[in-house]
């Protein structure tokens, strides 16, 4: 599709070795860094304005305005999102592991441009291969002077550190990864008056981009902001990274400017659907996003513009793929779970809201479901989102309860007769409930025992009895 | 007087060091305790509240809020099994039920010998490989049922020492996010992840 490889060049190109310095010094690497240090802060911000980078962490920021915003105070901090939890997302973790001189590069260029001489690489726990091949990079560049004090010669110091996480999905949310950072409970934030520009980690200004973004900069200062915001769609510049995952032929990474559809995506980049099955849905931009359906969205470019407007969003890049021998039930299910399992516990709605959800979710599938489940479980889930509205109405600290709506929304569009088949039948019309009893969840013929599972369970949730007020 | 071995404390001590303020060094110093002690022990987070002079409640307080800080006595080899949409959609369940099957060992719990802990996880980030079961938080991709069932029977007659993520891969893997091309020689020694300064370093093969 497109040709236009930035950031897997390398890793294509040399298979067996692209993580190895030498490789990466022999194909162009560090020659950026070296000139960024020559550079004024101006001079960068403008750069990576101007090539239009926008955040890959999910959200889709300005890369350029968000460094401009960054407070005078110093010191400042950059922080780098290598907490990839989203499900479906497998990104990150291919630049780390396979090109992780890249993301280091990037993290030089970044610090200079915004007067940092610390920065964090913050790296899910799930993910320590992936901390090693960064840490065995980061020795070589302190090595070689390239991190340390006074960096390629110059007067800029510049340490790294790399912390692993503990497995909470919500420490990616950048409020939550600071506060974590900190040693504390990974719990969001307030923003404002908690914006990490100004008030950040330890209360200082702190940039916090994701490995994506950040691998990118080598490339923009390479090419030049003109050059590298030609690759692009639209006002959608650079390439992304696609993990595409589930029910296709060619699952994987993989990089592509925007611009193609969605039929193109699923059907020739990632081969198709298994078995040559129908296409059932997919989720265009991991758990949080809505879903889309075939009848509707397949002939879509995929642009950040044109996605919202079909109300859903690009997300973290995730996109999972689903065909027709899919209970949408028990994949709403199996989604809600997961933010169940990993709300923190700090609003009222998300907490109860989102394990209530699950547990009507769990009971349909079971075949336990009533008429006015579908129902209630839009009335919950409005008590989370209000109006269910997309891009939603915060009534959250942070985005995850919100997004715990999206398959329900899904399921209101979509599927609702295959709801109420269920309910109907008193069993999963898909005959998946079956395999979903082998899934040992015996707890499902005990509501009361759930409860109390779900609340022990979740070690990143509601806060456990007797553990006093938040540190 | 510390109740940490003095390697232990070597090591806290540089931990320390990298972060401009003492309490940031509360996670990684949780996962010192747990190497020492194979869980999060109550002593364990004792010692991590000096270190870092802040309260043991708030230690715990901290340590429960993450899933993986163990503060129940934990296997030597800690079986996550994914079983988040996409690899639930390609039978994460049915590699979970084989474990527990396999092994006796419903998941949340440890087998009585203290060797075997099972659990269920939400998305590991290897859903281009699903489904997806990490040993020790060492991963292995494109899992079937019956391969699942030979990691169990593996990990308990062969018992080894390092769980590394190739040689299982190797052994009980197929289909991959992506193409893994380093291979290291070393890997995790206890159910908390193996990063320095955890006693593995991420040794390429060859070097
Ligand atoms: C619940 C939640 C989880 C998030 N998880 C991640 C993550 O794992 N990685 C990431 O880079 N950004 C994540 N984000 C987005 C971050 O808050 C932040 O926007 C991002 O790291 C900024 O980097 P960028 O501008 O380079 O994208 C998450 C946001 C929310 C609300
Ligand atoms: S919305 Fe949920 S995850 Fe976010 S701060 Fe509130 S309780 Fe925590
Ligand atoms: S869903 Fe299992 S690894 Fe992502």
């Amino acid at each position: 599709m497109s040709a236009a490889l930035i950031v897997t060049r390398r890793m294509i190109d040399h298979p067996a070795d692209s993580h190895r310095i030498d490789v990466y010094e022999d194909t162009g690497g560090y020659v950026q860094a070296r000139r960024a240090v020559g550079m004024t802060r101006d001079e960068l911000v403008d750069t990576v304005k101007a090539s239009g980078l926008l955040g890959r962490g999910g959200a889709a920021f300005s890369a350029g305005l968000k460094w401009s915003f960054l407070a005078p105070a110093r010191p400042a901090y950059l922080v780098i999102n290598a907490d990839e939890s989203e499900p479906g997302t497998f990104k990150d973790r291919q630049l780390l592991e396979r090109d992780p001189h890249q993301m280091v590069e990037g993290i030089i260029i970044t610090a200079i441009a915004n007067e940092v001489h610390h920065a964090f690489i913050y790296i899910r726990g799930e993910y320590p291969k992936s901390a090693r091949r960064v840490q065995a990079a980061v020795d070589e560049a302190y090595a070689c002077g390239y991190l340390g004090s006074g960096i390629f010669g110059s007067d800029h110091d510049l340490e790294v550190t790399i912390h692993l996480g503990g497995g909470a999905y919500i420490c990616g949310e950048e409020t939550a990864l600071i506060n974590s950072l900190e040693g504390k409970r990974g719990e969001p934030r307030l923003k404002p008056p908690y914006f990490p520009a100004a008030k950040g980690l330890y209360m200082l200004p702190t940039i916090v981009n994701n490995v994506e973004t950040v691998s990118n900069l080598p490339h923009i200062l390479d090419m030049g902001a003109e050059e590298y915001g030609k690759v692009a769609h639209e006002t959608d510049t650079g390439t992304f990274l696609f993990s595409v995952s589930g029910h296709v032929n060619g699952p994987g990474n993989y990089e592509l400017a925007h611009g193609i559809t969605w039929r193109e995506l699923i059907y020739e980049v990632a081969g198709g659907i298994r078995d040559d099955r129908k296409l059932k849905a997919w989720i265009p931009g991991g758990a949080s996003a809505p879903w889309f359906v075939p009848a509707q969205h397949l002939d879509l470019e995929i642009t950040k513009e044109a996605t919202e407007g079909a109300g859903s969003m690009l997300g973290s890049g995730a996109v999972i793929v689903m065909d027709e021998t899919t209970c949408t039930v028990r994949a709403a299910e199996r989604l809600v779970r997961f933010f169940a399992h990993e709300s923190c516990g700090q609003c009222t709605p998300c907490r109860e809201g989102t394990t209530w959800m699950e547990m009507i979710l769990r009971r349909i599938e079971e075949g336990q479901g009533r008429e006015v489940d579908l129902d209630l479980l839009l009335d919950v889930s409005d008590g989370i989102s209000i109006g269910l509205a997309w891009p939603p109405k915060m009534t959250t600290i942070c985005p995850l309860g919100p997004s715990a709506v999206s398959p329900v929304i899904a399921l209101r569009d979509y599927f609702r007769d295959e709801v109420m088949e269920h309910v109907r039948l008193g069993r999963c019309p898909l005959g998946t409930a079956a395999r979903g009893a082998s899934n040992s969840e015996t707890d499902i013929d005990r509501p009361e025992v759930l409860a109390v599972e779900t609340r022990r369970e979740r070690g990143s949730g509601g806060r456990p009895p007797g553990e006093g007020s938040p540190a | 007087m510390s109740i940490w071995s003095e390697e232990t404390q070597v090591r806290a001590k540089e931990i320390i060091s990298r972060y401009p303020e003492k309490r940031s060094a509360v996670m990684p110093l949780l996962y010192l305790a747990m190497a020492e002690d194979g869980y999060l022990t109550d002593e364990g987070m004792e010692e991590v509240a000096l270190w870092v002079g802040i309260t043991p409640a708030q230690v715990r307080s901290v340590a429960s809020f993450y899933t993986m800080y163990k503060r129940e006595k934990t296997g030597r080899y800690l079986v996550s099994c994914c079983t988040s949409i996409s690899c639930m959609l390609l039978g994460g369940d049915d590699i979970l039920h084989a474990v527990e099957d396999e092994s006796g060992v419903p998941h949340g719990e440890t087998d009585d010998e203290g060797l075997l802990s099972v659990e269920h996880v939400e998305c590991i980030g290897a859903c281009g490989g699903a489904p997806a079961v990490q040993v020790n938080y060492e991963l292995i991709e494109g899992v079937t049922s019956e391969k699942a069932r030979d990691l169990v029977n593996w990990l308990r007659s062969a018992r080894p020492e390092v769980v590394n993520t190739d040689e299982m891969q190797e052994l009980f893997g197929g289909v991959r996010s992506f193409d893994w091309a380093v291979s290291e020689v070393d890997g995790a020694i206890g159910p908390y992840p193996a990063f320095q300064p955890l006693g593995t370093v991420g040794t390429e093969v060859g070097e």
